[in-house]
């Protein structure tokens, strides 16, 4: 056995260390990992409760509709109606839940560029959707010297 | 947010607007790429018995271990939270492609790579333990782990076992950036990555790069050296990295065919960032530069009968190539699988940070810490065949 070992004992050692190595490594999965791990996945559960104190940004339509309801009945019947106030006024949790929203009022988006951001042609969009080419539509002006952006038909 | 949509084109969902997946995700597949192809190249000389590329072989072992030391780097700053992001190492998992990450990672760096390195360069370290004195004995003789026994029966023994890693190293490499492969391929919402080619492509192109890395650092060394390079080891590595790279395009090409004639609904949109925002980092880095240039500059040794001083030139530059070539390809698959919305309709653009904690300045960093591990291997280790005294027996068969 000695006589076997002899010429082997390095490897044996190497061995060792794995073995060493393997314990530390189940050691610590034991104490580091959270305690909450797994609980309905492989997720830490506690990553639910931090996600959720997460400071809100957007306030939701609602909210906006709750004081701008003439903003939302001038929507009513227009393509535009189903889009989200935030989407082209911006992020507004703040100003809705400030207690004078009117000393936190939203800069109004530029309309030169914004309406170009969904209109703008593009031969990826369906032929259907309206699409223009600023340099051929209108006077250079602001889209909104025709379109009135919260009901942009032209009847 | 206006300022977030002036970089979007058409129809985008809100989360798509920003790019989740930053430079430092190119930089992971492109590191472990050389990982896998240097190793590959490795063992071409221990398994195959190609005795041409002897010269670079365990500089090519030392190169995949500094890479690999490197590789999970990009990951854990992608993830910020130092105080949690190691927890990937701790809680791996069979149900999830990216929770494997620690199963694979530690299988390949420790059971394959370090314990290969060791078997094979434990003679060195015990002669360089008897040979030092001071701290430097007290670090060789930790690594030889106390053991001062370098016998011939305990050599042969060394060769056997490092042999049998090595064959059980080749599919582990493989498994490795298969795998990296096979995250980006096995995501069936993303019409750009979801392939089942994209492990092979993976892991051909990972050879390619790995082997192109060897290529110029064998000849940087030896100029940084004052050693002559082995012209036939210099000229079988490049007609490998030439064979490995014609596959690879070719796999690539297959893909693109598939995807042209399959022409599924993701084609119209796909063809279009093809030809728009990855123009440049597909069409012109990727294949004319990175691909088509250094093929048509390795088979020209092929064909033409060159001098050594022009030969060593155009390996040079074709491993150079190469290496862009094979980034841009990673750059393209990771950045371009983000740049098109889920509804097929519209476009976002990527905003590289500079000094961010996932900017340009940190992929640079995590670009040349490997070189910085790779000095020190070496100053460690020297791979070189002078520093290691009597030749080692090899076991037969």
């Amino acid at each position: 056995m000695r006589e076997w070992l002899r010429d082997r004992e390095h490897m044996v050692r190497m061995g060792i260390l794995f073995a060493g190595a393997l314990a530390v490594f189940l050691v610590a999965r034991a104490v580091m990992v959270p305690k909450d791990f797994g609980t309905y996945g492989h997720f830490r559960t506690g990553a639910l409760a931090d996600n959720m104190a997460h400071p809100l940004v957007f306030a939701g339509r609602q909210a906006c509709g709750d004081c701008h309801d003439d903003i939302v009945a001038s929507r009513k019947g227009s393509k535009h109606e189903q889009i989200g106030c935030e989407a082209c006024h911006g992020a507004l949790e703040a100003h809705a839940s400030a207690d004078d929203p009117s000393a936190l009022k939203p800069k109004l988006p530029d309309v030169k560029t914004i309406c170009l951001v969904c209109h703008r042609e593009n031969v990826a969009k369906p032929a259907g959707f309206p699409q223009v080419d600023p340099k051929d539509h209108g006077d250079g002006g602001p889209c909104t010297s025709c379109h009135n952006p919260h009901h942009p038909e032209i009847s | 947010m206006e300022s977030l949509l002036h970089s979007v084109q058409g129809y985008i969902y809100p989360d798509e607007l920003q790019l989740q997946w930053s430079i430092l995700i190119v930089l992971y597949p492109f590191i472990t790429g050389l990982v896998a192809g240097a190793f590959i190249l490795a063992s071409l000389e221990r398994v195959f018995n190609v005795e041409a590329v002897k010269p670079t072989y365990r500089l090519a072992l030392l190169t995949a271990l500094a890479f690999m030391i490197v590789a999970p780097l990009p990951l854990q700053l992608h993830l910020g939270h130092p105080e949690r992001s190691f927890e990937m190492y701790l809680t791996p998992h069979t149900t999830s492609a990216m929770a494997m990450f620690g199963f694979v990672y530690l299988w390949y760096l420790m059971v394959v790579l370090v314990l290969e390195i060791w078997l094979d360069f434990r003679k060195d370290i015990v002669l360089m333990a008897r040979a030092s004195t001071g701290l430097k004995r007290m670090l060789y003789r930790a690594m030889a782990l106390g053991s001062d026994n370098i016998s011939e029966r305990s050599l042969r023994i060394d060769d056997k076992v490092g042999k049998f890693i090595t064959i059980v190293g080749i599919p582990s490499a493989i498994l490795l950036h298969g795998y990296v492969g096979f995250i980006f391929g096995s995501v069936k919402a993303n019409p750009w990555w979801s392939s089942a080619l994209m492990p092979v492509v993976f892991i051909f192109s990972a050879m390619v790069s790995g082997i192109a890395l060897v290529l110029l650092l064998y000849q940087f060394v030896s100029w940084y050296r004052r050693a002559a390079v082995d012209m036939p080891c210099l000229d079988t590595i490049a007609r490998y990295l030439l064979y490995a790279f014609i596959i690879d395009f070719s796999l690539e090409m297959l893909d693109l065919v598939h995807r042209i004639y399959e022409a599924d609904e993701s084609f119209k949109t796909l063809d279009f960032m093809v030809h728009t925002k990855l123009y440049f980092s597909q069409i012109i880095l990727q294949i004319i530069v990175g691909t088509l240039l250094p093929i048509g500059l390795l088979a020209l040794v092929q064909l033409v009968k060159l001098t050594e001083q022009a030969r060593r030139a155009i390996y040079g530059a074709a491993g150079l190539l190469t290496l862009v070539g094979i980034f841009a390809m990673r750059w393209n698959v990771v950045i371009g699988g983000q740049l098109f919305s889920k509804s097929l309709l519209g476009y976002t653009t990527y905003k590289m940070g500079l000094w961010t904690r996932e900017g340009l300045l940190p992929a640079i960093i995590l670009l040349i810490l490997p070189f910085v591990i790779l000095y020190m291997l070496v100053k460690l280790l020297p791979p070189w065949d002078k520093a290691r005294g009597a030749e080692v027996p090899r076991a037969q068969g």
